[in-house]
């Protein structure tokens, strides 16, 4: 009998076994599934988290405290003075939050636990993840964490009004019982040592995967990128998220239980907690961008119609990137009085970065070069991340050197550069992903107008967006201000008149979601072409329930 | 000649005090008004060149093949996926223009950061060099320490004794927070910027500013010096500057610290030597209302301008 007669045979089988609605969705080990839990779950998260950036950009429109303090008081302050104080206080929490919310359960679950779990077990030709119940459990505290975090938006923060107000950095004393010493930031502690353990599971599962179980044939060496990205993330995640977590549980002890980790009354040291949380965190932005790198590769090699250029240089430099982005913590920190010699390593360490970037850059567009590029939209959404990924990375360099960096640390100029790589880079990357992978995740085509629609008016609203906060942090606007002085209000309202336009795309966004539901056309199995040559492609759309029952045989230079 | 100031306070003062703060629609830094500043932004302004050439490249490259290599275009793909000379040339060149950014780099970070050695640059007596300057360097240094709090800053003079045999300390609070009791804001007294006891220190002076914190991290800033630093609880930081020309210049608290952020700004106001012994004099004898009001005016720097003007 003829492979593929084998196979489709069992394909047809599984399409029986498909659990009830309940064990199919709340006690979910299938990759697939979990991997479309985790995208829904981001949609959610990331429409809380942009919402509270429309508050931000809705109060910072015009100088003066105005939309803020109307919130307060529809949510009982008086009129005056007193809606002010609370509204200056709920600015920081909103701030907080929408950094929360994006990175840990927005961009993160997307990428890594959407598009990882969805796409690496069928790029390496496996059945599933190694680990499925974990997987599962995996998915549950990440919603676990998210319930928390929400739960403590809503508790008391110690300083009048709810919820932790200093910042996604969690930066001591304002986290410690001196500067909100109420249950809002021990809630916030256990719900980021939830999302941890979540993620740290979740890596684990993703090292083993890909080590262990790729289709007979395929070496690291011609593995998809995409999972290369994943394992490179992976491993980022295995070892920033313990620091991490231990600097989350010396603040707990120090808030509940009397050490004094981080106060320097009792021999602690304030900036101990900023090393070892950029210590994480500067692992963490790659840990965000790295996935987006992987699958853009494949968007452009597929659309090109030629195979990626310099496979190898791409795959290692993701594994530079990832390697460097454990040494360069400190450039987070030029302001808080490191000696200069200390300062100048990590410029040099910081700088280096940009090679493998560089490399990354100039390998998609020679993938392109000599290609037959096809327009469609996960291409259109993949070059604008080139180009927007490209202006983030250069204001990078730029900061890098904590001679200019001591005049924008903590400006507008930050902002705008890691929105222009997030924001910008790490989300056009998700929608690149999302619109390559619509149809083979959720078996039904998406309407291609509406989806070049939702590129124009992001690319252009989020410039407008993000572009002039540039020129305010260049001018002296810091960041995390409620209200600013009259000097900056020009390109403030700019800002915001790009906020309103990504809100025209979000909904073109939504109505194409709904379009897709409604009108249900069939999707194909390979809808892009030869250019399309990942084992996921080899499969119908959706999927069956459980794919590779006979492990897909890779002959040698067939990947990737 | 403080009762000379006193008298012609208004007469003397030039019609437009040089004053610092954000410019409306600016897309720049704040003109410079110390050496630090001028290095950061001429070398801002050659790495900003480069990466905009940089910039410009990839989207040409990106243009280009979308428009040469479109399946309209170029219907039959080429397979090729390695060029090792490409690949040397993007690792190498990416390399060379960095370190070429390094240098300026490390010499910038390095005049920034180290503190000048007065005894050194007196003893040199260099005037070409346009980052040392011999005649401040032999009077020494100006000490200021600016402690941040929620949400006001205290400023102290720790070698300047007042009548009381401690050093002169004030607190400096900003006029508006967002309130109905604010104190309105005039063109001299910009919102959200301006404070009712500035910190005065000298003109063509180096000035140490050292940081520390009472409760949260602060950091204190004033853009148009270029200088930036956090005050930490428990440390004590410091940085110098030297402003050459006298005039109002603004900052704003550069690390959130609560609730009032946004209203602990920094002014610094920059006057003559003569007039800061002035105002010395006047902390000392504890009269902190009338100090204010000596620096309220600034005299121009030019000694020359000065009495022409009274005269």
């Amino acid at each position: 009998m003829p492979m593929d007669e084998l196979t489709a045979d069992h394909a047809h089988d599984d399409h029986d076994h498909r659990p009830g609605f309940f064990k199919r969705w709340f006690l979910s080990t299938n990759h697939k599934d979990i991997g479309t839990l985790y995208l829904v779950f981001a949609l959610i998260a990331g429409v809380v988290g942009y919402s509270l950036s429309g508050l931000i950009r809705l109060e910072l429109a015009e100088p003066g405290i105005g939309p803020m303090s109307q919130l307060m008081q529809f949510f009982g302050a008086q009129a005056g003075d007193e809606a002010i104080e609370q509204a200056k206080q709920f600015y920081n929490v909103v701030i907080t939050y929408h950094g929360l919310i994006m990175i840990f359960f927005m961009v993160m679950p997307a990428l890594i636990g959407g598009f990882g779990n969805w796409f690496v077990p069928l790029m390496i030709g496996a059945p599933d993840m190694a680990f499925p119940r974990m997987n599962n459990i995996s998915f549950w505290l990440t919603v676990a964490a998210f319930a928390l975090l929400m739960l403590s938006l809503f508790t008391p923060s110690g300083t009048g009004g709810n919820g932790f107000g200093g910042g996604w950095v969690l930066y001591p004393p304002l986290s410690s019982l001196k500067g909100h010493p109420g249950p809002a930031m021990d809630l916030l502690i256990l719900s980021l040592h939830t999302a941890g353990i979540a993620s740290i599971l979740g890596a684990i599962n993703f090292i083993v995967t890909i080590l262990n179980m790729r289709a007979p044939g395929m070496t690291l060496h011609n593995m998809p990128l995409f999972s290369w990205s994943i394992l490179v993330t992976a491993v980022l995640l295995l070892l920033a998220l313990p620091v991490l977590a231990g600097a989350l549980t010396m603040l707990l002890t120090d808030r509940n239980f009397g050490s004094q980790f981080f106060d320097p009354s009792g021999g602690g040291d304030p900036i101990m907690f900023q090393h070892l949380f950029w210590f994480f965190g500067h692992p963490e932005v790659y840990i965000m961008i790295l996935p987006a790198f992987g699958l853009v590769s494949h968007i452009i090699s597929t659309f090109s119609n030629k195979p990626i250029f310099g496979y190898l240089g791409m795959a290692y430099a993701m594994v530079s990137i990832g390697a460097i982005g454990f040494i360069v913590w400190a450039h987070h920190m030029y302001t808080v009085g490191m000696p200069s010699d200390m300062k100048a390593y990590f410029v040099a360490a910081t700088m280096v970065i940009a090679v493998p970037t560089g490399i990354k850059i100039f390998s998609w567009i020679a993938t392109m070069w000599g290609g037959s590029i096809s327009f469609e939209v996960p291409m259109v959404w993949a070059i604008g991340f080139i180009f927007l990924f490209t202006v983030g990375g250069v204001t990078g360099v730029v900061l890098a050197n904590a001679g200019i960096d001591h005049a924008l640390h903590d400006t507008y100029y930050v902002v705008a550069h890691f929105h222009y790589v997030l924001s910008l880079g790490a989300v056009f990357g998700l929608f690149a992903g999302w619109y390559y992978w619509f149809e083979k995740m959720f078996g039904v085509k998406y309407n291609k107008t509406l989806g070049l629609a939702h590129f124009w008016t992001m690319f252009i609203g989020s410039n407008v967006l993000f572009f002039p906060q540039h020129f305010l942090g260049l001018n002296g606007m810091p960041r995390r201000y409620i209200d600013y002085a009259d000097g900056f209000a020009l390109w403030h309202y700019w800002s915001s008149i790009g906020y309103a336009i990504t809100m025209v795309g979000t909904v073109i966004f939504f109505v194409s979601l709904v379009e897709a539901a409604i009108r249900r056309r069939k999707a194909e199995a390979n809808p892009w072409g030869p250019g399309a040559n990942t084992l996921e492609w080899t499969l119908p759309s959706p999927p069956p329930f459980h794919q590779f029952n006979e492990l897909p045989v890779i002959e040698p230079d067939k990947a990737h | 000649m403080r009762y000379l100031y006193s008298l012609f306070g208004f007469l003397i003062a030039a019609p437009a005090v040089f004053a610092a703060q954000p410019t409306p629609g600016g897309i720049d830094f704040q003109a410079p008004a110390t050496r630090i500043a001028e290095r950061i932004h001429t070398f801002h302004f050659s790495v900003l060149v480069i990466i905009t050439l940089i910039t410009l490249f990839v989207l040409g490259l990106l243009l280009w093949v979308m428009v040469r290599y479109n399946r309209k275009a170029n219907p039959e793909p080429s397979q090729f996926s390695h060029n090792t000379l490409v690949e040397v040339i993007w690792t190498a060149v990416p390399v060379l223009i960095l370190v070429a950014i390094a240098g300026p780099s490390f010499s910038n970070l390095f005049y920034q950061e180290n503190e000048p050695d007065l005894v050194a640059i007196t003893e040199s007596g260099s005037v070409d060099d346009p980052n040392i300057f011999t005649d401040a360097a032999a009077k020494g240094w100006v000490t200021v320490k600016a402690q941040g709090n929620q949400w006001n800053w205290t400023y102290t003079y720790p070698d300047e004794l007042g009548a009381d045999g401690y050093p002169i300390e004030f607190v400096s609070n900003p006029l508006q927070q967002g309130l109905s009791t604010d104190i309105p804001a005039t063109a001299e007294r910009p919102r959200n910027l301006a404070t009712d006891y500035a910190m005065v220190v000298p003109a063509n002076r180096y000035i140490r500013y050292q940081t520390a914190a009472a409760d949260v991290i602060h950091s204190w800033t004033v853009p148009a010096f270029g200088v930036k630093t956090d005050a930490v609880p428990g440390r004590l930081n410091e940085g110098w500057f030297l402003v050459t020309e006298p005039g109002v210049y603004y900052g704003q608290c550069s690390e959130l610290c609560g609730k009032n952020h946004a209203y602990m700004p920094i002014e610094v106001r920059v006057v003559p030597d003569d007039q800061y012994a002035g105002w010395l004099e006047l902390m000392r004898s504890g009269d902190f209302d009338a100090a204010n009001q000596f620096v309220e005016f600034i005299s121009p720097s030019d000694e020359a301008s000065r009495f022409a003007m009274v005269n």
